[in-house]
């Protein structure tokens, strides 16, 4: 099963690589992580999204509650959470009615143009997974030049919250 | 008061109670030795190799309970060291390994002797630091030491660039310390502590299986105690040994695939199993299918990822081994608990057919040395009271067989990463923390040459250690795996062209004695520690084709060994 592990952690040099070498060193697979200070400038918020049978997801919260600079952690598929990601995506728009085209699309998925050229459109759109898989499909034949996903972030629904 | 970080360290460590470091001279750390010369609170033990610091430090923590301290250089002399930092970080050794490092500005400039010492060690220590800033120095210092000797001990690398050891700061030695992101727990659940006693309680066959976490948070009073309200069976892993008596008749031996046939029936027949600072070790458990089928499990660990991770268990205790022990006899008592003599009787007759096949006898006609008279001979002699140190091999499956251990912190061996090598550096360590005792390191040829150099740090320091060599002239655990599983196909294990170990000792400075006869290694061993200021070097020649039994083979239950 799919797990999204939210991790707040000691905003150290080197903290990134201790759990990434954990994942590696156990052999347990990460499907996206994304890292980032939170308004308190000493924690490092940080979103996994893991995949594995309970006993391995029981090893993965308790080998990572047992590094030193993890602080707090929670596993957000447990309760009802959002999850979001954000895409930039960067087209040719070369054939004949492709702006109209990349227009509507991104209108249909509200997503925003955020850089144009006589030849190309970046594309800012943010949703969950599948969301951002169906534009892509959407676009069809328009050709891509580069995708950027951030991988997932999320936050649990209600008054639930990972703090100190 | 102002100092510079090299005297920080020094500083710190004397105020923190260190009274020996093991450690080596190089250019990045030739500030912090400048410090060391000119104070007298730290003893420095000047080694021959890196590796062999980090085995004397972590056998000087694991006979004494406290940390032991490392000190090497940059590059090579930490690359030395990991081997060392790895066998402290599987059997959970409190130690402490300050690493020396190029000056902050060349970091990652590819400079002379650097490496990258906080990547390298970190997926074999609890914790390591890289210190930028000498202002830092006494603060990580002491969360080094904190994370090192509490929860699960573990190893911590200290990381320090040249040029901090020459910056200066304020230091005041932070007495207390605290960390929001690390609170080991330490009170087992009431909740749980009853309902493990309940299932004791009522238990028909129950066994208790222990391990090193026992001897780490010197819990063999409690768990002896435990053990004699209970009146039920105990085995122990070979981390474990020592921490039960081995002359206590409710001890029926090691556990595994070199276990009694006894603890290994017993484990396997049992319907309730206590564990106890043991981690359900793949040598322990044999095929982990079959482990224990009867057995519903308490497990108690101060590392809830232990819990768990091998086999489910039942009754999850997280929490020290000591103090869940003593809540646990608490509630015992408060029962008014007394086994049923009938139950625990038909237990036992059990157990005692198990016994009487004397799994542990070996033969001894012909006029070879057994290694095994060799070891229980030791046992005599030393009045079963010594420190033994041992390497890894047959010789040490022997030791933790025959020597009978009745303390804790006696048995120091490297279980978990089986590192040969360890041996000598190991009783040079705790020969340092217990200069009255006696202390013998138990080896093989091949594990004696993995670290010999340090015969001549033993010279320096007057250790008066005895080696017991026992010589088979193989790398005799890989002959034996070959005999067994490689139709005698002797790859690469026979030792030619062994060094003449008698004529070594006595040129590193030291008396060797020459052992060829059974009948001679009893007087050899007495003349030996007779030589009260002088390292001995026993070199045993033993049978060369013995083995190690019981044997479970890899695959196999535990209930379906290979007896002699
Ligand atoms: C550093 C290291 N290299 C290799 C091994 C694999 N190994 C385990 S036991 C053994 C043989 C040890 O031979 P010896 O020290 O002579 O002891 P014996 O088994 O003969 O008693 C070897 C090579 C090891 N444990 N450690």
């Amino acid at each position: 099963m799919r797990h999204i592990i939210s991790i707040l952690m000691e905003n150290e040099a080197g903290a990134l690589s201790r759990v990434a070498g954990l994942f590696s060193a156990r052999g347990y697979n990460i499907e996206s992580l994304t890292v980032a200070p939170t308004e308190d400038v000493t924690l490092s918020r940080m979103t996994l999204v893991t995949r594995g049978s309970e006993e391995i997801i029981e090893q993965i919260t308790k080998q990572l509650n047992k590094l030193i600079d993890v602080v707090k952690l929670m596993d957000l598929v447990e309760g009802p959470h959002v999850e979001r990601e954000l895409m930039l995506i960067k087209v040719k728009t070369s054939g004949a009615g492709a702006r109209e085209e990349i227009m509507r699309l991104a209108e249909i998925f509200r997503g925003n143009v955020i850089d144009v050229t006589p030849t190309t459109y970046t594309i800012e759109l943010t949703g969950n997974a599948e969301k951002l898989d169906a534009f892509i499909v959407a676009l069809d034949k328009i050709p891509i030049m580069e995708t950027v996903r951030s991988g997932v972030s999320a936050i649990s629904r209600g008054a639930k919250a990972l703090h100190i | 008061m102002k100092l510079t970080g090299a005297e920080i360290l020094t500083h710190f460590l004397a105020d923190e109670g260190v009274e020996h470091i093991f450690g080596y001279p190089g250019g990045a750390v030739l500030h912090i030795y400048d410090a060391l010369h000119n104070q007298d609170r730290l003893k420095h033990i000047l080694v021959r190799h890196e590796q062999a610091a980090t085995h004397a430090a972590d056998a000087y923590a694991r006979s004494t309970g406290k940390p032991g301290v490392v000190l090497v250089t940059s590059g090579p002399g930490a690359t030395n060291a990991v081997t060392g930092v790895a066998t402290a970080y599987m059997d959970s050794i409190p130690m402490v390994v300050i690493t020396g490092q190029v000056p902050t500005n060349l970091i990652g400039n590819d400079a002379f002797q650097e490496v990258d010492s906080v990547g390298i060690t970190r997926p074999c220590v609890k914790h390591n630091f890289l210190v930028k800033d000498v202002n830092d120095l006494a603060m990580v210092l002491k969360k080094a030491f904190y994370i090192a000797t509490t929860g699960r001990p573990g190893p911590v690398v200290v990381d320090i660039p040249k040029d901090v050891t020459a910056a200066v700061a304020n230091y005041k030695h932070p007495k207390q310390i605290e960390m929001r992101s690390y609170n080991p727990v330490v009170k087992g659940h009431p909740g749980q502590i009853k309902r493990a006693v309940k299932m004791m309680e009522s238990a028909k066959r129950p066994m208790i299986y222990s391990g090193g976490g026992v001897i780490l948070d010197d819990a063999s009073k409690a768990l002896t105690e435990l053990a004699h309200l209970l009146g039920c069976p105990v085995t122990n892993t070979t981390m474990g040994l020592g921490g039960f008596p081995a002359s206590d008749r409710q001890f029926v031996g090691m556990l595994g695939m070199h276990g009694t046939y006894e603890a290994n029936m017993a484990i396997s027949n049992c319907d309730v199993m206590i564990a106890i600072g043991a981690r359900f070790d793949d040598r322990v458990t044999g095929n982990i299918e079959k482990f224990a089928p009867k057995a519903k499990i308490i497990h108690v660990d101060i590392d809830p990822a232990s819990i768990s991770k091998n086999v489910k268990v039942d009754v999850p205790i997280v929490g020290s081994v000591n103090n869940v022990l003593k809540a646990m006899i608490k509630q015992l008592k408060a029962d008014d608990f007394k086994p049923d003599p009938e139950v625990l009787e038909k237990w036992w007759s059990q157990i005692e057919k198990w016994r009487a096949k004397q799994c542990l006898k070996y033969k001894t006609e012909g006029e070879s040395i057994k290694p095994q008279y060799a070891v229980e001979t030791l046992h005599k002699v030393t009045g079963g009271d010594a420190f033994i140190t041992s390497d890894v091999g047959q010789h040490q499956m022997w030791a933790a067989q025959y020597y009978g251990f009745d303390k804790p912190r006696r048995w120091i061996n490297s279980g978990g990463l089986g590192t040969m090598g360890f041996g000598l550096p190991a009783a040079m360590g705790v020969q340092i923390a217990h200069p009255k005792a006696e202390v013998a390191c138990i080896t093989g040829e091949g594990s004696i040459q993995m670290n010999i150099q340090e015969l001549s740090t033993c010279l320096q320091y007057d250790l008066p250690i005895k080696i017991v060599c026992l010589n088979n002239g193989y790398l005799g655990m890989v002959r034996q795996w070959q005999e067994f599983f490689y139709d005698n196909r002797y790859a690469h294990s026979y030792m030619e062209s062994l060094p003449d170990f008698v004529k070594l000792a006595e040129s590193y400075g030291h008396v060797g004695i020459q052992v060829e006869r059974m009948a001679d290694v009893e007087g050899a061993m007495q003349e030996a520690f007779k030589l009260k200021d002088r390292l001995v070097f026993l070199n045993i020649l033993t049978d060369p084709t013995e083995n190690v039994y019981p044997m479970v083979p890899a695959g196999a239950g535990l209930d379906e060994m290979i007896l002699i």
